[in-house]
C-alpha cells in the first residue's frame, strides 16, 4: 500500500496520527505502548548485565589463575555458552529447566507468564552474556601483566587482594570500551526473548504493526527506539570512562 | 524426578536433517552473498571519494546497530513481499526462505565489511606503492596485491563469524522457517517431549560448532606468521 502512493514520498505516506491510537495495553496508546516495550527491554538489559558482570568476572578470573582446574572449568563455561545459539539457550531455560531443576521448576511454574518469560530471558542472557564478558576480563587481566600480581604478592597482599584491589581495577577501566559493545551486544540480543512472548520492543513493533497493519511506521518507530537506547548508552560509558582514566596511560589527560 | 523419554528422536530424525538443510542453506548464501557485499562496501569505505565511502559507513552502522529479530522483520513485513511480487507477479515462490536468504545477506554483508576494511588495512602502504610504481592502476593494486593477501589474514576471522552466523541462523524462528531448531520445536510441541528435542537440538548445535571452531583454532595457529 505505501508503494502505491510512492511519488508523495516517503513522509506523506506515514500516517503518524495511528501512534495516537489506543494500543492493546490499557489506557496507553501506540506510543507509551511502543516506549513501554523499550523500558522493559532496558530492564532486561540491565539486570541481565548485573548477572553477566558478576558471573563474567568470576569466571574471566577462574581462567586466570594457577591452579589447572579452576581455569579449566572457566574455559568450559566458556565454551559451552558460546557454541549453543542464543534462542536454543532460551528455550531451554524456558521450557527444559523448569521441568529437570526441582527446587526452581514449582515455584517458576506458579509465576503468572509474563514473569516466567522475564525470569526466563533474564537468566539465559545473563548467563550467554557472562561467557563474552569472561573473554574480555581474561584479557583485561592478563594486559595488566604479571609484575603487579607478583609486586602484590610481595606487599603481603592474598591472591583475593590481589585481584580485587591491585588487578581488577585496572583491568576494568582498560576493558570499559569493549565492555560497552558488549552492552549494545546485550540490548540487542535481548530481542530475542520476543520469540517466548516477552513483550519487549520488538515484540511490541511487531504487534502493532499486525494489530493496526501500519507496517512501515511501526518497524521505523522500534528501529529508532533502539538507536536511541544506543545513543544513550554510548554517551554514559563515554562519561564513564572519562571519569575512570588512569593517569598514565594512553588516551589519559595529562 | 523427571524421566527422560527419548523415544520419539529416531523417528523425527529424518524431519530434522530436512530442517538441517535449511539451515545449511540460509549459512551458505549469507556467507558467499555476504562476503561479496562485505568486500565491496569494504572498498567503497576506504574510497577517496567522501560521498561513498559515507554511505558505505551508514550502511554498517546502521545494520550493526538494529537487532537481527527487527531485521528479520522489516524485510519479511516490508521489504522483500513488494520487491518480490514486482518483479515476479505470477510465481509461486517459497517467501520466507527468500526473506531469510536476503534478511541474513545484507545483515552479515555489515559485519563482513568490517573484517574486510581491517584486513585490508593491514597490508602495508609499502606494496601499494611498490605496485603503483610498477604502473598498476587502483584496481589493479587492489585486486592483484591487497585483497588476495588481506583474505589470507583474515581467513580465521571469517571463518568465526561463519560459525556465529550458523548459530545466528537459528533466528529464523521469528518469521516461521522451519530450519534445523524450526523442526525440532515443531516435534517437540506436536509430541509432547519438548525437554528431549530442545536438548537435543542444543547438543547437535554444540558438538558441530566445538569441532568447527577447534578446527578454525588450529587453522588460525597454522597461518600465523
Amino acid at each position: 500500500m505505501w508503494l502505491d502512493s510512492s511519488s508523495d514520498g516517503l513522509l506523506a505516506v506515514l500516517d503518524f496520527s495511528v501512534f495516537l491510537s489506543p494500543s492493546p495495553e490499557a489506557g496507553a496508546n501506540y506510543l507509551t505502548y511502543l516506549l513501554g516495550g523499550a523500558l522493559w527491554t532496558v530492564i532486561l538489559s540491565v539486570l541481565s548485565w548485573v548477572i553477566a558482570f558478576v558471573i563474567g568476572s568470576a569466571v574471566g578470573v577462574l581462567r586466570t589463575l594457577p591452579s589447572s582446574i579452576l581455569s579449566k572449568i572457566g574455559a568450559w563455561y566458556v565454551e559451552i555458552f558460546r557454541n549453543i545459539p542464543l534462542l536454543v539457550q532460551l528455550f531451554i531455560w524456558f521450557n527444559v529447566v523448569p521441568e529437570l531443576l526441582p527446587g526452581f521448576g514449582p515455584w517458576f511454574k506458579h509465576l503468572p507468564s509474563f514473569w516466567q518469560e522475564f525470569t526466563s530471558a533474564t537468566l539465559c542472557l545473563g548467563l550467554f552474556t557472562a561467557a563474552r564478558i569472561a573473554e574480555q576480563v581474561r584479557s583485561g587481566l592478563r594486559s595488566v601483566g604479571k609484575g603487579q600480581f607478583g609486586a602484590g604478592l610481595a606487599l603481603g597482599l592474598n591472591i583475593k587482594q590481589v585481584y580485587g584491589l591491585v588487578l581488577l581495577p585496572v583491568a576494568y577501566r582498560i576493558i570499559i570500551p569493549t565492555l560497552t559493545s558488549e552492552f549494545l551486544n546485550l540490548i540487542k540480543n535481548s530481542a530475542v526473548a520476543s520469540t517466548i512472548g516477552f513483550v519487549e520492543l520488538a515484540r511490541r513493533s511487531d504487534s502493532m504493526a499486525e494489530l493496526k497493519s501500519t507496517v512501515f511506521e511501526a518497524l521505523l518507530a522500534g528501529t529508532l527506539l533502539y538507536g536511541v537506547i544506543n545513543l544513550i548508552v554510548l554517551f554514559l560509558s563515554r562519561a564513564l570512562e572519562h571519569s575512570t582514566k588512569l593517569p598514565g596511560l594512553v588516551g589519559a589527560k595529562k | 524426578m523427571y524421566s527422560f523419554d527419548w523415544s520419539s528422536i529416531p523417528g523425527s530424525l529424518p524431519f530434522l536433517w530436512q530442517g538441517m538443510l535449511v539451515t545449511l542453506q540460509i549459512t551458505l548464501v549469507a556467507i558467499v552473498v555476504g562476503i561479496m557485499l562485505g568486500t565491496i562496501i569494504a572498498v567503497l569505505r576506504l574510497s577517496k571519494n567522501s560521498v561513498l565511502s559515507a554511505l558505505a559507513a551508514a550502511y554498517v552502522t546502521l545494520f550493526r546497530s538494529i537487532p537481527l529479530v527487527m531485521v528479520l522483520l522489516w524485510f519479511q513485513l516490508a521489504l522483500v513481499p513488494p520487491v518480490v511480487r514486482w518483479l515476479f507477479p505470477n510465481a509461486n515462490f517459497d517467501l520466507n526462505l527468500i526473506i531469510a536468504f536476503t534478511a541474513f545477506a545484507f545483515f552479515e554483508a555489515s559485519y563482513y565489511a568490517e573484517i574486510i576494511r581491517a584486513g585490508i588495512q593491514s597490508i602495508s602502504k609499502g606494496q601499494v606503492m611498490a605496485a603503483q610504481a610498477l604502473g598498476m592502476t587502483e584496481g589493479a593494486v587492489m585486486r592483484l596485491v591487497i585483497l588476495p593477501q588481506a583474505f589470507r589474514r583474515m581467513t580465521p576471522l571469517l571463518l568465526t563469524q561463519a560459525i556465529i552466523l550458523f548459530q545466528d541462523s537459528s533466528l529464523v524462528y521469528v518469521i516461521g522457517l522451519a530450519d534445523f531448531f524450526g523442526v525440532a520445536k515443531n516435534r517437540a510441541d506436536s509430541t509432547g517431549n519438548e525437554v528431549e528435542f530442545i536438548l537435543f537440538a542444543g547438543a547437535v548445535y554444540l558438538v558441530l560448532c566445538l569441532t568447527l571452531s577447534t578446527i578454525v583454532r588450529q587453522l588460525q595457529k597454522r597461518i600465523t606468521i
